[in-house]
């Protein structure tokens, strides 16, 4: 379901709202998360303007939902699941090795901006704990041994 | 995976069997139906189903909604991805079910960004039963009834699986849970009449309608008919999903899923009850031991200071911060585990602990709050042997 399009404004996308409708704020900035990599400032405006609200409710939204940055993250988002059953399974590993593969600490993104490495709550994947995301994908039973190929996927 | 089917949710039934019934039906009579089926909400809060959609019902509005709680979001629960990916067709059955019964024209999934995957083969079905006219305009040729589901994606919020929390996400702000009363039921999105189920129960009610009463209160206890989805993961050598009946006791299930050498069981998740060994006679039910389907296994190597720390970790990152006692209460909590853990724990300040979580009991503005304490009290009560008091 589309609420709006992107469209070519002094050289940059900007997200044209369909409606004027505040419902849809949380899909319209998933659009622009997506597109971006993040939700720059002056989309927050621009979105505010046309729904009719302050900017500073467009921000307490972003700033609330934890999959919206307002800080632009690599192409692939690595997030390890530290739930109590992928702890047990030992999802702290898993995340030592992808620092150490990629060298930087959790919170960071690589240099060359294409990975970022986050720990994430429960992603219903406990009985192939430990789990992880990238991006959209589950990945399952995840050891440190693999992390060289689920990397390699995205070269 | 689904370890083991059970003779409701995964048992045969033919597609839109229940439906077909449903729209056969007097809206009241199937109001009646649901009430009288005796089933209680799959979602962990067990509400009686029959009375929510009665209340959404009988309430006074033109404009009324069914939202579908996809936000499965409680550490160790996984029992709704597979109805997702593998049942997509039952739980949308029982959302028009829903929506014909109170009357209502527009319904929503709201689906936890986690499972964004998935939304591609929701909305096939949903095009499916539109191209059938299960779904749209003047469903199974009745001009009274009209409705259609919106998908709608969470985006990393525990706390949205509330389903106050869940409705605010849905009208574009901060997940942060409303005060109850006003109720969904009368005042839910936009202000209107809604009903909010769990996937589960959406998903036990074709069975229902095509089966009937009789045959669903075969199953389960007096106050917990029925069966329930248990997603069992930890230290076990079968974890997945299991359809089991309700007044099954922890001990049969440490049984089906191979668990040796366990110490305790954490039910319900996160927001659950610990439950040591000993107690391993107790049932999963409404009237022992509640679940929204996490089970997770903790054997005698696992130390269970540890478990609380991990599950207070969890609270304090999904805390929508909007009430003082889980704001500032959960990092208390946090910071004292990680004392006891040090051993600087004093006896004097335990006793604060537990009465600050007592405080976070009462008055936290919602369940999130509410159930953040559970797991650090039942662990420090059950588990005195692994942690020693200081007297500095």
């Amino acid at each position: 379901m589309r609420y709006g399009t992107f469209v070519e404004k002094d050289g940059e996308k900007v997200f044209q709202c369909d409606e004027k409708n505040r419902e849809v704020l949380l899909p319209i900035l998933q659009e622009i998360q997506k597109e971006h990599g993040y939700i720059p400032d002056k989309d927050m405006q621009h979105v505010a303007d046309q729904l009719g609200i302050h900017p500073v409710e467009v921000y307490a939204v972003v700033t609330f939902y934890s999959f919206l940055t307002e800080k632009k993250k690599g192409t692939y988002c690595i997030r390890v699941s530290n739930c109590l059953p992928n702890q047990l399974a030992g999802s702290a590993e898993v995340v030592t090795a992808f620092e150490k593969m990629l060298k930087i600490k959790v919170g960071e993104t690589t240099d060359d901006r294409k990975f970022t490495l986050e720990m994430t709550g429960c992603i219903g994947m406990c009985d192939q704990a430990p789990a992880i995301m990238v991006n959209e994908k589950l990945i399952g039973n995840v050891t440190p041994g693999m992390i060289n190929e689920i990397l390699g996927a995205y070269n | 995976m689904v370890k083991r089917t059970g003779p409701v949710i995964f048992s045969e039934i033919e597609p839109f069997a229940g439906l077909k019934s449903a729209l056969e039906m007097d809206r009241s009579d199937l109001l009646s139906m649901v009430r009288d089926s005796k089933l209680k909400g799959r979602g962990g809060a067990g509400f009686p189903t029959g009375v929510k959609w009665n209340l959404a019902a009988t309430a006074q509005a033109d404009v009324k909604y069914v939202v579908c709680n996809a936000d499965e979001g409680e550490p160790g629960t996984f029992k709704d991805r597979i109805l997702l990916t593998e049942y997509p067709q039952l739980f949308v059955e029982g959302m028009v079910i829903g929506a014909y019964a109170i009357n209502a024209q527009k319904g929503f999934i709201y689906l936890r960004g986690e499972y964004e995957l998935f939304v591609k083969d929701v909305e096939k079905v949903l095009d499916d039963m539109r191209a059938q006219k299960l779904l749209g305009e003047n469903i199974g040729s009745k001009s009274d009834f009209s409705f259609d589901i919106e998908i709608r994606l969470g985006s990393g919020a525990y706390v949205c699986g509330e389903e106050t929390a869940l409705i605010e996400s849905l009208e574009g702000y901060r997940g942060e849970p409303r005060n109850r009363p006003p109720f969904p039921v009368n005042t839910g999105y936009v202000g209107h009449p809604t009903i909010v189920n769990n996937v589960e129960t959406f998903c036990v009610i074709p069975h229902i309608l095509a089966k009937g009463i009789e045959w669903f209160q075969q199953f389960g206890t007096e106050e917990s008919v029925g069966t329930k989805l248990l997603s069992i993961s930890g230290d076990c050598k079968n974890p997945g999903v299991y359809e089991v009946p309700f007044g099954i006791t922890v001990k049969e299930i440490l049984e089906m899923v191979g668990a040796d050498d366990v110490k305790a069981v954490q039910i319900g998740g996160a927001s659950g009850s610990c439950i040591p060994v000993s107690e391993s006679h107790r049932k999963i039910a409404f009237e022992d031991i509640p679940t929204g389907g996490s089970v997770i296994v903790m054997n005698a190597s696992r130390s269970m200071l540890d478990v609380a720390e991990n599950f207070l970790k969890f609270f304090e990152e999904e805390s929508c911060g909007q009430c003082t006692p889980c704001r500032e209460g959960v990092p208390v909590l946090l910071d004292g585990v990680r004392r006891l853990k040090r051993g600087t724990c004093t006896s004097a300040y335990l006793k604060d602990l537990l009465s600050a979580s007592e405080t976070m009991q009462l008055a936290s503005k919602c369940g999130l709050g509410q159930s953040s304490p559970n797991a650090f009290v039942s662990i420090v009560k059950n588990f005195e042997n692994e942690y020693t008091l200081t007297t500095q």
